[in-house]
């Protein structure tokens, strides 16, 4: 080093190179094949090179210059002003209004709180009094404003085809059920989703009680199959099972993605989040994950293992033999894993939680009932309450009974309340043939689906935010759900109407309906004060289904023991996709764009092969492939997924929908067409055959690539206790007066951010968030794979260690807010300047778009409007924006503001009211939505607010601290608690 | 060879050159004058309007407070235009019959809204808060001129950034007691920058002059 350099200056070499390459992003990135070359900076790949000749190129460049000149000179539009005739009370305009409601997600409840600009619903925030969520949101609460003004939703009654009116349909109706009605309604059946809505269930009931010859099916492609089957062989009887992480030091995940999806992810996330940071993450929880593929949840993991699918149910009957518990399997095959997982949850009984996932088998549920029992867990961490669903069933066997008498000519009538079976019932059931034989078919659905399609009667329903409802949240708590807008199409009815109208025509109002339902069953002395309040809230008060106590039958009726797979036969294993869930959000464009978690694949699914597999298969990464399941095949392309098990294949659902919508419609390939009855979630057997024509995937991993520097500080818990100051601090930081910058004195607020990587899963709930907040528009897969998607906030995911099996790191990465900003410096037309409070503000309407800046970003959070990626047209979509943020047009560079609308707006609030923001007053869209706190927001100049203390922590750090930017985004280091017994040489 | 030009061509040559090359500095000018121009920025244009409603009258005249209509322009960005309501209020009894506002009528019939013109439009990019001024004691007048003497309204000032950034800068030349925000013909004292100066510390008022502070 040159001697001449000031102490505390490291120059950049010192700190990138090799150490840059133990957290990697892809394999080729940890091979350190992957070259800066490939950057985006320098990537032509997809920039639309025209063959334009120079001198035309001149040309057309002084003709546009010209026309830009004149752009300056046009004169603003007329406007008009439509003042309301008689005012909504309370209805203030520029100010928005926020009311409770809940919407459903992965079967059931979460608590919201939507903001409306002038009655239109723009953005949906967590409930803070809600059990589910506590304030946070799910990806699918954030994007549920998508799916409302989806432009291709269903607008109107349809007749194979024909449009047609309420009254037809009432008469068509009456047409079909008369008949029936003599025989008291035999040949009458309705097919629903799982019903977690207690008015909607008293409604089929009641169209039950009127037509009791008619029967109820129900069926979910993602539901809780295999639970119930478990609770039935364990209790007898259907039980709703739910955790509480606040107080499990101990948590065992068998192939459960609980922090990420499923039902009640958010709280979850929250409690386990909660637990991590305990005693100043002195006292951390310990989570172990075994898992057939690799998921959120499992990078996060303290110890992760994984194992193909079949060998789960191995794994914990060895596991239960360890707790001897009867019916376990001695062996010793995970011997090493199972001694020291049984040690560690003996040692914390009461305060552990074993899980697994709703695709596991039934077997593994009953494992992990034993084992929660044994240990003395239930009432304490793992509450059973009576069942969330009005009417639990085996709904494969119910499914499968509808389909044989479908066929056997025994059903006239068929109501398809919502759902798209013809798209994802088992395919051996051959839905869409057994329709043929129903004389009259009605369907009614958010959108014309695969379903409407191939029925003979089609309603559109309304959206939640649209119509009253109610609906249980995952611990029993009921929601009455208030709308928010009225309906947009006329056409639409919610299902409640529609079964109020089949009882009697012409039926109530959504809102009778369900407020007498509630008059009848609320209990409550004064109704009206009972409704308000309940309405209010967005939760009916002490409704949580209460915990009962169960005796457990321990004796675990084992499966076969499943061979393990092996490359010559391979395992696949299905799952509901992150954010398609069971393909109902296929049309949801901030969805298909939202990276996932571990691949950051958008607009596609893809097979996951672990490299190993696809070493031996000789597949490389995106290869296209036919994968064949005893006979029956379909077309994807090959991810190599890190920390996949050898010889198996895990393939997502809600793929490949064929008439969803624009978004929808070809993204993705469709995994129920070879997924059977009896092999819901993993068949053997799987094959491959290479396919000649490339099929790229947009995946964003290595995309916005950092050049390998250090991102990620790590350790473990213990290391942390030993060696306090362990983040480097002194040595990395330059010191504050070196920089050519001016100094600047920042006095009134200071605005920064923390982001705690401990407690980060990876769930991209923020990532949503901003775009919904911020206006942030969709580009569509051909852009993605051009490297320019827009997202403001990106979590990165890095690897470490073995491809096999590595950890996981999540670097949430919004714009730092750097006080010595290296993007300002480049402007050359001033388009992005510090505010006074330390904001590094972008002026879109003066950005002239030279990318200068994105160049010279270390962070690469600047993203640029190419194309004209906003829709401009399409009405539906222009009701959701932000009123509050520009909406950006082509040619204008921008990035993540810190919310400044927010801040903004709070500081004339404040002034308003003659104080200070308070602490906390001001969230961005990304912390609201945050379900594990791990992004905290505030002024930093007062020493008392969470973000001061957070950053004065130990294990603070600024990324790059050794560019001397002075980034005003600063994380804790992430923090592990390894099982000192997993160390190689550490006693058995 | 004869020469093809006399010599006094190059005279003709040079008041050429220097011509063009002045002409398109006269154009850059002009330009930016037309610009900046009423003409460009509609300063001081009446705008017509669905009905002839004047501030003259309602204001001047009548002595109506300006917060009896727009009542959101304290706690709101958006100072509202009256609903039809507001306007019944009064013409429900006075000019009940009058064919000049029949479009009011029509309105308060209907349930549609009267369709104003905007007469003071910021461009989309800029978010300008009233509630924030009007606390701050920026008066009414400022920007909006004396509109009770406004048969038709029109807009009283350029409205453009140079004009915002000139109080913004100096909000001391601008601010009065908050009392007198709303006062048409409000007569600065002689020694404003010293008023001036003493109500920002005591309205907390300071320069904004961040770009975030308007653009978003």
């Amino acid at each position: 080093m040159n001697e001449t350099v000031q102490p505390g200056f490291v120059p950049i070499e010192a700190l990138t190179g090799p150490r840059g390459r133990e957290y990697w992003r892809s394999l080729d990135d940890r091979d350190a094949a992957y070259t800066p070359e490939e950057n985006e900076q320098f990537s032509e790949e997809g920039v639309a090179v025209s063959e334009a000749s120079r001198r035309r190129f001149l040309s057309l460049m002084a003709g546009s210059l010209a026309l830009a000149g004149v752009t300056g000179c046009t004169r603003q539009p007329t406007e008009t002003i439509l003042p309301y005739v008689d005012p909504p009370e309370n209805v203030i305009p520029g100010k928005p209004k926020y009311y409770a409601t809940a919407a459903p997600v992965n079967g059931v409840a979460e608590g919201v709180i939507v903001e409306s600009h002038l009655g239109r619903p723009t953005k949906v925030e967590g409930n803070p009094d809600h059990p589910a969520n506590l304030g946070a949101t799910s990806v699918h609460s954030q994007a549920c404003l998508m799916d409302l003004y989806d432009p291709d939703r269903s607008r109107e009654i349809l007749k194979l085809g024909v449009p047609q009116t309420w009254d037809a349909f009432q008469i068509a109706w009456e047409h079909a059920i008369g008949p029936l009605a003599a025989r008291n309604g035999a040949g009458f059946r309705i097919l629903t989703e799982t019903i977690v809505s207690p008015t909607l269930g008293a409604q089929i009931q009641a169209l039950l009680k009127k037509y009791p010859g008619a029967q109820w099916h129900q069926y979910d492609p993602a539901g809780s199959h295999s639970a119930r089957a478990a609770s039935m062989a364990a209790f007898g009887k259907s039980i709703n099972t739910y955790y509480n992480f606040a107080t499990a030091d101990i948590v065992l995940s068998l192939d459960a993605d609980f922090l990420a999806c499923g039902r009640a992810s958010t709280r979850y996330a929250h409690d386990f989040a909660a637990r991590r940071r305990q005693g100043d993450r002195l006292d951390m929880n310990r989570l172990y994950v075994v898992e057939s593929t690799m998921t959120a949840t499992g990078g996060k993991a303290d110890h992760r293992l994984g194992l193909p699918y079949s060998q789960i149910e191995a794994f914990a009957a060895e596991l239960a033999s360890q707790l001897s518990i009867p019916g376990g399997a001695s062996g010793s095959q995970y011997g090493f894993w199972t001694t020291r997982v049984a040690r560690d949850l003996q040692a914390h009984k009461g305060a552990s939680v074993v899980i697994t996932g709703e695709h596991q088998s039934p077997a593994v549920h009953a494992y992990v009932h034993a084992i929660n029992e044994t240990l003395g867990n239930v009432g304490k961490t793992v509450i059973y309450t009576a069942p969330l669903e009005e009417q639990p069933v085996d709904q494969i066997a119910s499914l499968r009974q509808l389909v044989d008498d479908m066929k056997a000519g025994r059903v006239e009538v068929l109501l398809i309340l919502g759902g798209n079976p013809v798209y994802n019932a088992p395919v051996d059931f051959q839905f869409a043939d057994a329709l043929n034989h129903v004389k009259t078919s009605i369907h009614t659905g958010l959108h014309f689906n695969e379903t409407a399609l191939k029925t003979t009667w089609h309603l559109p329903e309304t959206h939640f935010l649209e119509d009253w409802g109610d609906a249980r949240a995952f611990d029993g708590t009921v929601s009455i759900t208030q709308p928010l807008i009225a309906p947009l199409y006329d056409g639409s009815h919610s299902q409640l109407q529609l079964l109020d109208a089949l009882i009697a025509f012409p039926g109530r109002t959504p809102y009778e309906i369900v407020r007498s339902y509630w008059g009848a069953n609320s209990g409550a002395g004064n109704f009206e004060q009972w409704w308000r309040k309940s309405v209010h809230d967005g939760m009916i008060a002490n409704s949580a289904l209460p915990a009962i106590t169960l005796a457990v039958a321990k004796n675990v009726v084992r499966t076969a023991a499943a061979a393990a797979p092996n490359d010559s036969s391979m395992e696949i294993s299905f799952r509901p996709d992150v954010y398609m869930y069971d393909g109902r959000f296929a049309n949801n464009m901030w969805l298909q764009e939202l990276p996932h978690p571990m691949t950051k694949l958008t607009w596609d699914n893809a097979i996951y092969l672990s490299p190993n597999t696809a070493a031996h298969l000789g597949f490389e990464n995106q290869q296209h492939v036919e994968l064949q399941l005893h006979g029956r095949t379909v077309w994807g392309s090959v991810w190599i997924l890190p920390g996949q098990p050898d010889s198996t294949a895990t393939v997502e659902l809600g793929w490949g929908r064929w008439h969803s919508g624009r978004a929808g419609n070809g993204a993705g390939f469709n995994a129920y067409a070879v997924r059977t009855s009896d092999a819901l979630w993993s068949a053997n057997g799987v094959q491959f055959r290479k396919l000649a024509n490339p099929y790229p995937l947009a995946s964003t991993q290595m995309q916005q690539y950092m050049e390998g520097r250090q991102v990620i500080i790590e350790n473990t818990v213990d290391y942390y206790k030993r060696n306090p100051g362990f983040v480097p601090k002194a040595e990395h930081e330059p010191e504050e007066n070196l920089t050519l910058y001016p100094h600047w004195d920042y006095r009134g607020y200071a605005w920064s951010m923390n982001i705690d990587l401990t407690a980060c899963v990876n769930c991209q709930a923020c990532v949503v968030a901003c775009q919904a907040e911020n206006n942030i528009a969709v580009v569509g897969k051909e852009q993605v794979l051009a490297r320019r998607a827009m997202h403001w906030l990106r979590i990165d995911t890095y690897y470490k260690g073995v491809p096999g099996n590595p950890t996981a790191h999540y670097a949430p990465i919004p714009c730092m807010q750097c006080e010595n900003a290296p993007c300002e410096l480049v402007c050359p037309v001033q388009a992005t300047n510090h505010s006074k409070d330390g904001l590094n503000d972008m002026i879109y309407n003066r950005c002239v778009g030279t990318r200068y800046c994105s160049n010279n970003c270390p962070w690469k959070v600047r993203r640029f409007n190419f194309l004209l990626f906003q829709d401009w047209t399409t009405e539906t979509w222009k009701m959701q924006r932000n009123p509050d943020v520009s909406v950006r047009s082509r040619g204008v560079m921008e990035k993540c503001t810190y919310c400044v609308q927010r801040i903004r707006e709070a500081e004339i609030t404040s002034q308003d009211e003659n104080r200070f923001i308070r602490d906390g007053e001001v969230k961005t869209a990304c912390q609201q939505a945050c379900p594990t706190q791990a992004i905290v927001f505030g002024d930093k100049n007062n020493p008392n607010n969470r973000v001061s203390k957070l950053k004065a922590e130990k294990l603070n750090y600024h990324m790059f601290a050794e560019l001397n930017t002075r980034p005003r985004t600063s994380y804790l280091a992430e923090l592990r608690n390894p099982n000192p017994e997993f160390e190689p040489g550490a006693a058995s | 060879m004869p020469q093809y030009f006399a010599r006094s061509a190059n005279t003709i040559y040079r008041l050429v050159l220097f011509a063009s090359a002045g002409s398109v500095v006269v154009v850059a000018c002009l330009g930016y004058l037309i610009v900046r121009s009423p003409y460009e920025s509609m300063q001081n244009v009446p705008r017509e309007q669905p009905i002839p409603f004047s501030h003259e009258h309602h204001v001047g005249g009548l002595g109506i407070d300006c917060r009896y209509c727009h009542t959101t322009v304290e706690t709101s960005a958006f100072a509202n235009v009256p609903p039809t309501k507001v306007c019944m209020n009064c013409h429900s009894q006075m000019w009940a019959t009058s064919p000049t506002l029949e479009p009011v009528r029509e309105s308060y019939r209907s349930g549609r809204s009267i369709e104003w013109t905007r007469v003071n439009d910021l461009p989309d990019f800029v978010y300008f808060n009233h509630s924030i001024h009007v606390h701050k004691g920026i008066g009414c007048e400022t920007c909006h001129g004396r509109v009770d003497k406004m048969p038709l309204t029109w807009q009283a000032q350029p409205l453009t950034m140079e004009w915002c950034l000139n109080c913004h800068r100096h909000p001391e030349r601008y601010v009065r007691p908050r009392d007198q925000v709303v006062t048409m013909g409000y007569k600065y004292p002689p020694n404003q920058l010293e008023v001036g100066r003493k109500l920002m510390t005591e309205y907390h008022i300071q320069s904004l002059t961040s770009c975030s502070n308007c653009h978003r």
